[in-house]
């Protein structure tokens, strides 16, 4: 079966500075990492090799330094590695990223399942895995915490829920999203981390791709962001002092001060 | 200080580094307070090929030497100094096998030890010959086709959690020191069983246990070399085992060092943190350089030992295993110093450092063995240059 994974290289801290002319991170002098979440999707995707044969191929968009995020899953296992990487592509909200994807998954060729991490450490939309399944034509589930059942034609998988989870059944191909309590992920061996630093990385442009030039990149973005901040911490709260009716009754003065009653 | 690794070597470091961060360090104090073996950690080192650093990649290691060994147990011994210690004491009885086994020893045994299936343990000591290795009194009797061994050996690192022993018994008491052979003896193996399992100072995540012969018999392709060369082979070991017993010291003093340093510039006291006060800074400046010149010592001799087996390296091995162990027992001491009455809690990490420290100098030949080997080796040396 052919596994699909997409992943992010993302800053390896949550401490993230942003431009204030463009909006966007500051990724100078910050260490990279591969988004945590995105670690248990290579994980269930080599696992699912290691039980049904056939072959994981990892996909990324971003810039041409996130093929250290490609070699580390390469190290941790996987078969074949996939950047796409343009100047086009940049400044892509949500809608362009999963399009872009959805098109470099297309010229990968067969696939049963993509895996996703549920969402990045960074932008927290969790937008890009249902966004490529639409673009791609298959049914999406997202936030997986356990695979019950896979063949060639189905699969079958356990969707964590707020309170409880619901077993959900599917056709393949199909893409989900995985949560953290799916799995533990394996770090790299010695002798994947030699493969991968000799191995090729697929590097497609959009050329390669076959995509429409007005749904990538900042023309394929209808997002605009016209401004990022932290809110300011909350105050802490007032306290009613009395007994319980002139509590009460304070309380109900404030809310009339306040126009809420 | 700047080694100049290549990049296969400081992908060992990396990973070794990230096995003993991610997955030993929670760990730690379990096996410490429950002296249990780590097998979960084996495990990981497995997964991870770091139990064949040292192996050639025709017997299923990666192809590296006693350098590669080192650095692995250097980076695992920062952080934890008795866990690492499975790696080092299946290399201390790999060598042998890789050292005088014959081919089909070798394809028997090296593969499954570099992919972790399987563990070693090397038994030379007995109760009555530890620095005196020549008072062994362990015998193995030729029969026909077979050897049958009689004897106990103690304080065996990987005592009853290897799968591989590397015996060494007395072939031909008459013959003294050359009386003597060396044996790969399998667990499992009728007559051969475990006795008392000792309770440590330190290093308690790994198992020292005392191996019991009674009529074991084992079939004569398992001399290891020829008869009679069973010191050789316990000589010719620990010429490259030494630096990797040096490299666990190294790593837990540097481990020590990396700890005291933040500690210091943490703790508050006087209204200032007391990496202000000279008193604290040069102890850091002697443990650090202490530390480094360890290091040094250890990586030129296990470069030396890589480059050139022909070359004699008894002198400069035992060199690394005094002065590493040596350093590790000032270092860490003085780390618990730097942390005050914290560091004598066992709620932080830095005493359990010192009582694994501890036993660096005194296993795989003492420091006071050490230091005759040095010396001998010296005296020899100024008489072959005057002859």
């Amino acid at each position: 079966m052919n596994f699909i994974v997409c992943i992010k290289q993302v800053p390896g801290t949550t401490d993230v500075k942003i431009d204030p002319k463009t909006n966007t991170l500051i990724r100078e002098g910050v260490e990279s990492i591969v988004n945590p979440f995105d670690s248990y999707a290579i994980e269930e995707g080599l696992r699912l090799k290691e039980r049904m044969g056939g072959k994981v191929t990892v996909i990324s968009m971003g810039p041409p330094q996130a093929e250290s995020a490609l070699r580390e899953a390469l190290s941790m296992g996987c078969d074949e590695a996939v950047l796409l990487t343009d100047r086009a592509f940049a400044g892509s909200d949500t809608l362009a990223t999963s399009y872009t994807l959805a098109c470099g998954i297309k010229k990968i060729g067969e696939f049963d399942l993509v895996i996703c991490g549920k969402q990045a450490i960074d932008g927290d939309t969790a937008q890009v895995g249902p966004g490529i399944a639409e673009k791609l034509g298959v049914p999406a589930i997202t936030y997986v915490k356990k695979i019950e059942e896979i063949d060639q034609a189905r699969i079958k998988v356990e969707r964590m829920m707020e309170e409880g989870y619901e077993v959900i059944e599917t056709n393949l191909p199909a893409l989900i999203t995985v949560v953290k309590e799916i799995n533990e992920p394996r770090l790299p061996s010695l002798k994947g981390m030699v493969r991968a630093r000799k191995a090729e990385i697929h590097m497609w442009t959009a050329s390669d791709i076959e995509c429409e030039k007005s749904k990538i990149g900042q023309a394929g973005s209808p997002t605009i962001v016209n401004k990022i901040f932290t809110p300011p911490p909350r105050k802490g709260g007032e306290v009613l002092l009395g007994d319980p009716e002139e509590q009460a009754e304070k309380l109900v003065d404030k809310l009339r001060q306040a126009k809420v009653i | 200080m700047e080694y100049f690794l290549s990049e296969e070597q400081k992908m060992i470091c990396e990973l070794a580094r990230r096995i003993a961060e991610e997955k030993i360090k929670p760990v730690r104090e379990h096996y410490d307070e429950t002296e249990e073996f780590p097998w979960p950690i084996v495990e990981e080192l497995a997964k991870a090929d770091l139990c064949g650093v040292y192996i050639p990649e025709e017997y299923g290691g990666t192809g590296g030497g006693v350098f590669e060994l080192c650095l692995a147990v250097e980076e695992l011994c920062k952080i934890d100094g008795g866990i690492a210690l499975v790696l080092a004491a299946t290399a201390l009885a790999t060598f042998p096998i890789m050292l005088f086994g014959s081919d089909e020893q070798k394809k028997k045994y090296l593969p499954d030890i570099a992919a972790g299936k399987k563990l070693a343990a090397f038994a030379l000591t007995e109760p009555g010959a530890g620095s005196d290795a020549t008072a062994i009194q362990t015998t193995a009797k030729k029969e026909g086709d077979s050897y049958i061994l009689n004897g106990t050996k103690c304080f065996i690192t990987n005592g009853g959690e290897a799968q591989v022993y590397i015996v060494i018994a007395m072939t031909d008491k008459t013959k003294g020191s050359r009386g003597a052979s060396a044996f790969i003896v399998e667990k499992d193996t009728h007559g051969f069983s475990f006795g008392k399992k000792e309770k440590k100072m330190g290093i308690r995540g790994s198992a020292t246990r005392e191996l019991i012969f009674n009529e074991c018999k084992i079939p004569k392709e398992n001399l290891l070399g020829r008869e009679g060369q069973g010191f050789i082979v316990a000589l010719k070991t620990f010429d490259v085992s030494r630096p990797g017993v040096a490299a666990q010291a190294l790593g837990i003093a540097a481990g020590a060092l990396e700890d005291a340093i933040n500690y210091s510039r943490e703790r508050v006291q006087f209204g200032q943190s007391i990496s202000s006060f000279q008193a604290i800074q040069h102890l850091l400046a002697d443990m650090a350089t202490e530390v480094e010149a360890s290091r040094a010592l250890i990586y030129t001799t296990a470069r030396m030992i890589d480059k050139d087996p022909k070359i004699r390296v008894t002198k400069e091995a035992a060199m690394c295993k005094l002065f590493a162990s040596d350093v590790a027992m000032k270092v860490t001491t003085d780390a618990v110093q730097v942390y005050g009455g914290y560091g004598y809690m066992r709620e932080y990490p830095m005493e359990k450092r010192m009582r694994d420290a501890k036993i660096t100098q005194i296993y795989e030949g003492t420091n006071q063995v050490m230091r005759n080997e040095i010396a001998l080796a010296l005296i020899k040396e100024a008489a072959r240059a005057k002859k």
